[in-house]
């Protein structure tokens, strides 16, 4: 039994290693693509650690557009609540129109900002 | 097996440091394989308390008593079906449980968040793993589910007769799934507190967490009422007791949370605010399982021991002190993007709704932890009961209740008087017929109860107009018939009408509630065979006694030796309603004085008997009286003369005489109108928080951004 015990334990940490280590042998197996990457992230850090004239680093500017797109994705909900609570009656038209149109107008914005930030 | 056990254990604490540093590591130094090695630590972990959790439950099920916590939970004479569940009422199993559970969550919550917020979910890994590593190092140096014993007792002490019911199958596996999931948004909040990431995208990821968090916590916290009233021989079903407070308090929280959460999405608004909700939510849990676990206040619930409480306070105190420091430091990230634009919105109905969840949540608090907090001051622990819970806590449900119904039919940013005017309309009038239709049925003076049942009507007509409108509109643009329109309508606002389901439900539960509680009829006396008694307008005579022997006769399927009960005919002027057979269970213990003795020497437990119905309860427990002179003359002899193997032969003898010389047995006798609501009512409450939940299929999805990219682009030529 014990040495069964003991077969099934080295099984486990094995696999436990092989599970654990994969993205690290993965990145080794690539070693240009990992450093290129490693190495262009550090400039963007250093980048970023010299001040606000190089603009944001990479990630934070990945997370800005993320933060635009859910922004983009909520007031699209927005625009089609509104409507529905006019559909509902909770909102008279004259109403509705002027958030809508508000609704509309911080749409746009949005979506300016997101092709600004796409097209730099 | 146990080895097996210990080292699953050893193995995943190592993965769990492991993959504390790994994530820091990569999330610090850019290095996305350690991240990514670091998550992969949690599916690893979850791999492995699997095994682990299935070798303590094999133990369980076949009976393998050199396990110390078999040996302390469960016998031979436990029931299989109650075997599998006695996993958890140990400390030992439940923490093995709860570090389990928590494993499957998190391995789910990071992969599906693998390929987003990255650093987030780097800090998320590092704070999940370090909540199992501390459940894991409990399980190792203080209470080891796999300790042994040899040679192995050759029988158990058997499952707390308490806990052999179905309910309680389920109870805490649901309620240990509601704790481990407020800790997800617990770890990607500190994770994007940490990562500087406090934008909308940490909270679309977790929103969904946070929702079955809520649903499971409350499917639980449902669970175990249903299982103190239906179970338990005290004939209700919430007593404030310290156990359910804990599970109790992180529902309001979160349930505040899922409402600010809405302001936040749309607004920008109540960062602050929604951030802090989330970290108190899994501060609270983390804090129900240390009332449970260390045994630190008396509960029926509690079944720890007192050995765990440094090591809680210890992760409690730096829960607290970093949520603290974490939000104060990050406060200019989360200044909110806009205000308010009218006090008469759907924003201030929510921010009005999260201050009164917050303050019944304090109230509770208060009074839960108000026993440690007098022992500190005073060195004297005081506690306090239910009036007072009452006092504070019925005007808030109340305004709770009348919240729920004025939310759906406001609009967000601004309503005018006028649309207010409109749409109050029915709810108002809902409410006050049903006010007038109470008078003049003449009901017993309860105001709080007679409000209750208003502020229900005001909610019943509100989400009813949203219902009608909304299918109206429906119909009106499709020209679909009103079934289809109404699904339509469910399925594209998912969100929207399955909070107005849960609502609705949380009217229906009140209902319950102020029903039950405020006209309550109860009894508790003794009566022989063919005497009656009246409670409220029901007569109840006790028919004949009942007993039955050995585990495999109870009728309650429980294990128990013995069990004496009595047969109840209950009617109402004259006429038959039902026929109620309560009895009380007496099982077998270790350490019993004498043959005889120890088989119905453990805790009795009673087993109620009731006829439920939409309008009224009739509900009956029995305590029948073990100790009489001639019941105890056969245990004597039998302690005396009969050998273990033979000792069921003065069991039988005491069943027998039972039946023949019945001595006057107590009766606890309750008649209560509505109670039935309650669980209607949190059914009610779960199916809309399913419909809310379910993620909307990616055609209508699609399609839906689609036309609001349309509208959008519509709006910018107009512009």
């Amino acid at each position: 039994m014990s040495i069964l015990i003991a077969i099934f334990t080295l099984a486990l940490v094995a696999v436990v290693v092989l599970v654990v280590s994969a993205p690290l042998r993965a990145s080794r197996r690539r070693p240009d693509s990992g450093s290129a990457g490693r190495g262009a992230e550090a400039k963007a850090r250093e980048a970023g650690a010299d001040g606000a004239a190089v603009g944001p680093s990479p990630p934070a500017q990945a997370a800005k557009h993320v933060d635009l797109e859910a922004a983009r994705e909520a007031k699209y909900r927005e625009i089609r609540d509104a409507e529905l609570d006019y559909r509902t009656g909770k909102l008279s038209r004259e109403d509705y129109e002027a958030i809508d149109g508000e609704l509309r107008a911080e749409a746009i914005e949005i979506l300016n900002r997101l092709e600004a930030d796409e097209e730099g | 097996m146990a080895g097996l056990g210990r080292v699953c254990l050893l193995l995943a604490l190592a993965v769990c440091v492991y993959g504390i540093g790994a994530s820091l590591y990569g999330v610090r130094s850019a290095r996305p394989e350690f991240s990514a090695s670091g998550r992969r630590c949690v599916y690893a972990l979850a791999g492995i308390l699997t095994i682990a959790f299935a070798v303590l439950e094999i133990a369980f099920l076949r009976n393998d008593f050199a396990f110390n916590t078999v040996a302390d939970t469960s016998s031979r004479t436990t029931p299989t079906f109650y075997r599998a569940a006695a996993v958890w009422s140990s400390q030992e199993g439940s923490l093995l449980l709860w570090a389990w559970l928590l494993s499957l969550w998190s391995s789910l919550a990071l992969f599906l968040t693998r390929r987003r917020l990255r650093d987030v979910a780097a800090y998320a890994t590092s704070v999940l793993l370090g909540f199992a590593g501390f459940f894991i190092s409990l399980m190792i140096f203080y209470a080891n589910p796999f300790a042994t014993t040899r040679p192995a007792p050759v029988e158990g002490a058997g499952l707390d007769p308490l806990l052999r019911f179905p309910t309680m199958m389920i109870h805490p596996p649901m309620l240990y799934s509601g704790y481990t999931l407020c800790t997800i948004p617990l770890a990607f909040g500190i994770g994007a507190l940490l990562a500087r990431r406090v934008d909308a995208d940490w909270i679309k990821a977790i929103r969904r967490f946070a929702f079955a968090a809520w649903l499971f916590l409350g499917v639980g916290i449902l669970l175990g009422a249903r299982w103190s009233y239906a179970e338990l021989g005290w004939g209700g079903y919430w007593g404030w007791d310290a156990v359910e407070n804990a599970s109790l308090m992180p529902w309001l929280t979160g349930t505040a949370f899922l409402h600010s959460l809405m302001i936040q999405e749309k607004r920008g608004m109540l960062k602050v605010w929604n951030i802090s909700l989330v970290l108190a939510t899994g501060t609270l849990a983390i804090m129900g399982t240390f009332l449970v676990r260390s045994g630190i206040l008396n509960s029926i619930h509690a079944f720890g021991g007192a050995t765990l409480g440094v090591p809680f306070v210890i992760l409690i105190a730096v829960l607290i002190g970093g949520s603290i420091y974490l939000v104060v430091s990050r406060r200019e990230m989360l200044r909110s993007e806009h205000r308010i634009d009218s006090l008469l919105s759907r924003e201030s109905i929510f921010i009005a709704n999260n201050v009164v969840l917050v303050a019944l949540c304090f109230v509770i608090f208060w009074g839960t932890y108000f026993p440690l907090i007098s022992d500190a001051l005073t060195g004297h622990e005081a506690s306090v009961g239910p009036p007072w819970f009452d006092r504070y806590t019925v005007p808030l449900a109340l305004v709770l209740v009348l919240l729920s119904g004025i939310g759906p039919v406001i609009t967000w940013r601004r309503a005018t008087v006028a649309n207010a005017r409109r749409n109050f309309t029915v709810p108002v009038l809902s409410a006050l017929i049903t006010l007038v239709a109470l008078l003049a049925a003449g009901l017993p003076q309860k105001p709080f109860a007679i409000a209750m049942f208003c502020c229900a009507a005001f909610v019943l007509g509100s989400i009813g107009q949203e219902f009608f409108r909304g299918v109206s509109a429906r119909r009106a643009m499709a020209g679909e018939a009103a079934p289809v329109a109404l699904l339509s309508l469910v399925r594209r606002n998912r969100r929207r009408y399955g909070g107005y389901i849960v609502h609705l439900g949380i009217a229906v539960l009140f209902v319950g509630v102020a029903a039950s509680s405020s006209f309550q009829h109860a009894s508790e006396l003794g009566l022989s065979p063919g005497q009656s008694t009246r409670v409220g307008a029901y007569t109840v005579r006790y028919v004949r006694p009942t007993a039955t022997i050995t585990p495999k006769n109870d009728r309650a399927h429980t294990g128990s030796t013995l069990s004496l009960g009595a047969v109840l005919a209950v009617s109402k002027h004259g006429h038959h309603v039902a026929t109620l057979q309560p009895s009380e269970g007496f099982y077998a213990a270790a350490g019993g004085q004498g043959s005889v003795g120890s088989l119905i020497a453990g805790q009795p437990v009673s087993h109620v008997s009731m006829d439920a119905g939409a309008t009224r309860d009739i509900w009956s427990a029995i305590a029948p009286n073990i100790e009489a002179p001639e019941l105890r003359r056969i245990v004597s002899l039998g302690n005396r003369t009969l050998p273990p193997e033979d000792a069921i032969v003065a069991i039988a003898a005491i069943a027998r005489t039972y039946l023949q010389h019945p001595p006057q047995a107590q009766f606890h006798l309750i008649v209560s109108p509505l109670v039935m609501w309650i669980w209607l009512g949190g059914l009610i409450v779960f199916g809309g928080g399913l419909i809310a939940i379910w993620p909307a299929p990616s055609a209508v999805r699609r399609r839906v951004a689609v036309r609001a990219r349309t509208r959008a682009a519509r709006g910018l030529a107009r512009a």
